[in-house]
């Protein structure tokens, strides 16, 4: 662990002046990340950048066209039990909900969340390579201890997962993520949002060093009638995904009209099939035709050993999450299975 | 590839002078910008009823009320936390008047060892404040972030059920 200075950001001006001038300074906000990697020696940051006080990221608010602008700095548990958000974007509030614990969630800004880093126990371990870490250094966990990791998208560089319950969500409804720095504002799309490792795994999204993230919004479309978040976990509560699934769907009586599926803990970002979504358009809602589906979006799944159950647990997961969400109520507390 | 403690930062650090309301009582500390709360806590005002578990955010013992919510105190720098209010476990009881949670963890035999009753009690507290928990099913659930090594969590579920269903607990 190193020391390090700490400043209060005022405004965001203030913050990204602050970054901009110092290389290796980190914003802090909820800290859940932060704070846990600087006590691993993972992180070493030389100064903290509070931006808990930016009243720009503090808000949740109506769109014009109709959708929700959720503000960087809000905390996942407020955004979960946002109004609109329970009642317009249930999907969204149950995959936070699935999330960590009720005092993290507390704590987490939805900022945070988008750039938590993976838990692959070599990312998490300073003595040992770690091409994430240190570049160049290898990844231990192709030949290692791998049940945690991806089977979707991986690179000879890297298979770690990213972890998040929450981006899941966000990558199904479509979100665009509203960014601020030095020489202005721009938008990015969810899904272009997070990176695949290739051969810069250190990279684990399109966010530069110096840009501070402001909101993500929400498209209009909720899916509030027919939508299910299924996390599957080593342990029934307060663990992370070792597959998790959203799934978003409109129908017209039993036809799919439109529909969404996106997969948690088996890429380095949230996975999305346009095929296998443009394959259920059109068709019944049922278990053949998920079955289908979830062939089209596992294709060129690869496992590494120890992560090879999760090609099969990711299949099932998907027809299964499809079918609960023709009945969302039917799910249990914590995104478990129905009953 | 360990790095030893050390300065990263160009500038000489200075110690933050920090006041919150902690258990009602304002308390000013000048301290290191990188001193969790907890140890904050612990180490600076003496409050030692807040448990250090894993100090990783992984177990729930060092659960403290900030402004009436619960969050970890070993993942929150005291800096952090000017002017808030915090509640910890001390704060808890009003003098020799038990909570009615603490009355409930004692009727329903909520512990053992007691190194993560702290956290649960503060846990509960900030449960109970939220209001989202209604089924047994959904108290464990919102309850998931504090782990009992003694396995005393039948009891305390049925500690907290007592106090939501049974009525008042302010
Ligand atoms: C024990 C444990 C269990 C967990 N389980 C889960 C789980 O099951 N599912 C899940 O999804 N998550 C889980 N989490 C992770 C948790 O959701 C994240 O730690 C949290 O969302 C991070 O948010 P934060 O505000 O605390 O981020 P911080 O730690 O403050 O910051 C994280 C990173 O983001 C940067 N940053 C923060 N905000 C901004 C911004 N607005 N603009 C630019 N940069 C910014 C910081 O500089 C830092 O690099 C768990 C965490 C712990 C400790
Ligand atoms: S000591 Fe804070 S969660 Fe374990
Ligand atoms: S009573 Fe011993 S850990 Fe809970």
């Amino acid at each position: 662990m190193n020391n390090f200075g700490y400043k209060q950001a005022e405004d965001t001006r203030e913050a990204i002046s602050l970054i901009e001038h110092n290389e290796t300074a980190k914003f802090v906000a909820g800290g859940t990340n932060l704070i846990d990697l600087w006590k691993y020696n993972i992180a070493n940051p030389s100064q903290l950048i509070d931006i808990n006080h930016l009243a720009e990221l503090s808000e949740i608010k109506t769109l014009e066209h109709g959708g929700l602008r959720l503000g960087a700095g809000v905390k996942n548990a407020d955004t979960a039990y946002h109004p609109v958000v329970e009642h317009q974007y249930p999907l969204l509030s149950k995959a936070i909900l699935a999330g960590a614990s009720a005092q993290i969630r507390n704590m987490a800004s939805n900022g945070g969340n988008l750039l938590q880093r993976t838990r692959c126990y070599y990312f998490y371990d300073a003595e040992v390579p770690c091409n994430k870490r240190i570049p160049g250094s290898g990844c231990p966990a192709k030949d290692g201890y791998n049940r945690i990791h991806a089977i979707l998208g991986t690179s000879e560089h890297c298979i770690a997962v990213f972890p998040s319950d929450m981006c899941v969500a966000l990558a199904a409804l479509d979100a665009v993520v509203n960014i601020t720095g030095p020489t202005g504002n721009r938008s990015i799309a969810f899904a272009d949002f997070h990176r695949l490792p290739d051969n810069r795994p250190d990279l684990d999204n399109n966010l530069k060093k110096d840009e501070l993230i402001t909101s993500i919004d929400l498209p209009e479309k909720g899916f509030a009638a027919n939508y299910a978040y299924l996390k599957l976990r080593d342990r029934h509560s307060y663990a992370f995904a070792l597959v998790s699934v959203a799934t978003a769907l409109e129908l017209k009586g039993n036809t799919i009209e439109d529909v969404k599926i996106a997969l948690g803990g088996v890429a380095h970002k949230p996975w999305r099939s346009t095929e296998a979504e443009e394959f259920l358009k059109g068709k019944a809602a049922n278990a053949e035709n998920f079955s289908i589906a979830a062939d089209l979006i596992l294709q060129g799944a690869k496992g590494f050993g120890y992560n090879e159950f999760k090609i099969k647990l990711a299949k099932k997961a998907i027809i299964r999450n499809g079918l609960m969400a023709l009945n969302p109520e039917s799910q249990l507390p914590g995104a478990q299975p129905s009953a | 590839m360990g790095l030893k403690p050390q300065n990263l930062h160009k500038e000489p650090i200075l110690n933050c002078s920090v006041t919150f309301k902690i258990n009602g009582e304002e308390r000013n500390v000048s301290i290191q910008p990188w001193v969790s709360l907890l140890d904050c806590l612990r180490d600076h005002l003496n409050l030692t009823g807040t448990k250090k578990g894993c100090d990783h955010g992984q177990c729930g013992a060092c659960t403290v009320l900030c402004d009436g919510k619960r969050i970890l105190s070993c993942l929150t720098l005291a800096v952090m936390k000017d002017g808030a209010e915090i509640t910890s476990v001390e704060g808890i009881a009003k003098g020799d008047d038990l909570h009615p949670i603490q009355q409930a963890f004692i009727d329903h035999d909520a512990f053992q060892c007691g190194y993560c009753t702290p956290g649960q009690i503060c846990s509960a507290i900030g449960l109970l404040n939220e209001g989202k928990a209604g089924s047994r099913e959904e108290v464990k659930e919102l309850m998931s972030g504090n782990l009992c090594r003694c396995g005393a969590n039948v009891g305390i579920i049925d500690a907290i059920m007592q106090v939501k269903d049974g009525g008042s607990y302010e």
